[in-house]
């Protein structure tokens, strides 16, 4: 997306929000910790997969999440990846971040190959609208990555 | 604190050799995240939160996870694992004051 396209998008949903939710949301919304950015979560990033450089995986992780998530107190995350889930192959973590949150971590999933499955679902609390960040590590080393936007309508941080 | 945080697990008590079963967790923990504030006092509520959850099946360890204070309050787990012999699944839930809640029931495998 180019600056010009997301500026007043963004110049937009704080006016949205602030007139939806009223002055406290506002007072909540200045009052807020600093969020995390694209840079702190190729942070947190690092200090899980080290210098490894993630390839596309947009084909390869399946991310369950919802498009609009009313209650960001409580939004649905599933991950999943076709593998064999053999002694040979298999996944061994997905790390989840959001780049929108106080702090970018969400959850790590490890796996073996006694897990059957690569698929794991739990339930998070996002702060805003923001992109999912999910970085598969195989077995063989090569690491993935894809991302997916979620709209939160009340953020669920705090308060 | 051990009925403070009541664990639920959902796994199925018998299956076939090589069957890939669905187990859904739940306990339930407030998640405190270390960003709230007391509304009161007006200080920051400390972090409590439950950091590591891992299903262990017969003594290994099977399938985890690492928890942050993004996840939901009443940390909710589905995953899967695959039945080899009879024998216990084990649910344990690491608690960021040490403690370590857990659940463990019988499987059998036929």
């Amino acid at each position: 997306m180019t600056t010009p396209v997301t500026a007043p998008a963004i110049t937009r949903r704080h006016f949205m929000i602030t007139v939806a939710a009223g002055s406290a949301a506002a007072a909540w919304l200045a009052a807020a910790p600093a969020r995390a950015d694209k840079a702190m979560v190729d942070e947190a990033m690092k200090a899980l997969i080290g210098d490894a450089t993630p390839a596309d995986g947009a084909e390869i992780i399946r991310l369950d999440l919802p498009q609009i998530a009313e209650n960001g107190n409580t939004v649905p995350l599933g991950v999943s990846i076709d593998s064999p889930m053999t002694e040979d192959t298999y996944v061994k973590d997905v790390h989840v971040f959001a780049d929108g949150n106080p702090r970018p971590d969400v959850i790590s999933f490890h796996f073996t190959p006694k897990s059957g499955l690569a698929e794991a679902s739990t339930r998070m609390r996002l702060a805003q609208t923001q992109n999912i960040v999910a970085v598969a590590e195989m077995s063989d080393g090569k690491v993935y990555m894809t991302q997916a936007e979620v709209k939160v309508t009340i953020g669920g941080c705090g308060g | 604190m051990a009925k403070k945080h009541k664990p639920r697990v959902k796994a199925p008590k018998t299956a076939s050799p090589g069957e890939v079963m669905e187990i859904k967790t739940l306990i339930s923990h407030e998640m405190e995240s270390g960003q709230r504030k007391d509304r009161k006092t007006g200080e920051l509520i400390p972090r409590q939160i439950i950091n590591r959850f891992e299903c262990k099946y017969n003594g290994e360890t099977v399938f985890s996870a690492d928890m942050h204070p993004a996840i939901s309050a009443n940390p909710y787990m589905a995953f899967y694992v695959k039945a080899g012999e009879s024998g216990e699944l084990e649910f344990l839930w690491h608690d960021d004051n040490g403690d370590v809640y857990s659940h463990s029931q019988k499987l059998e495998v036929a």
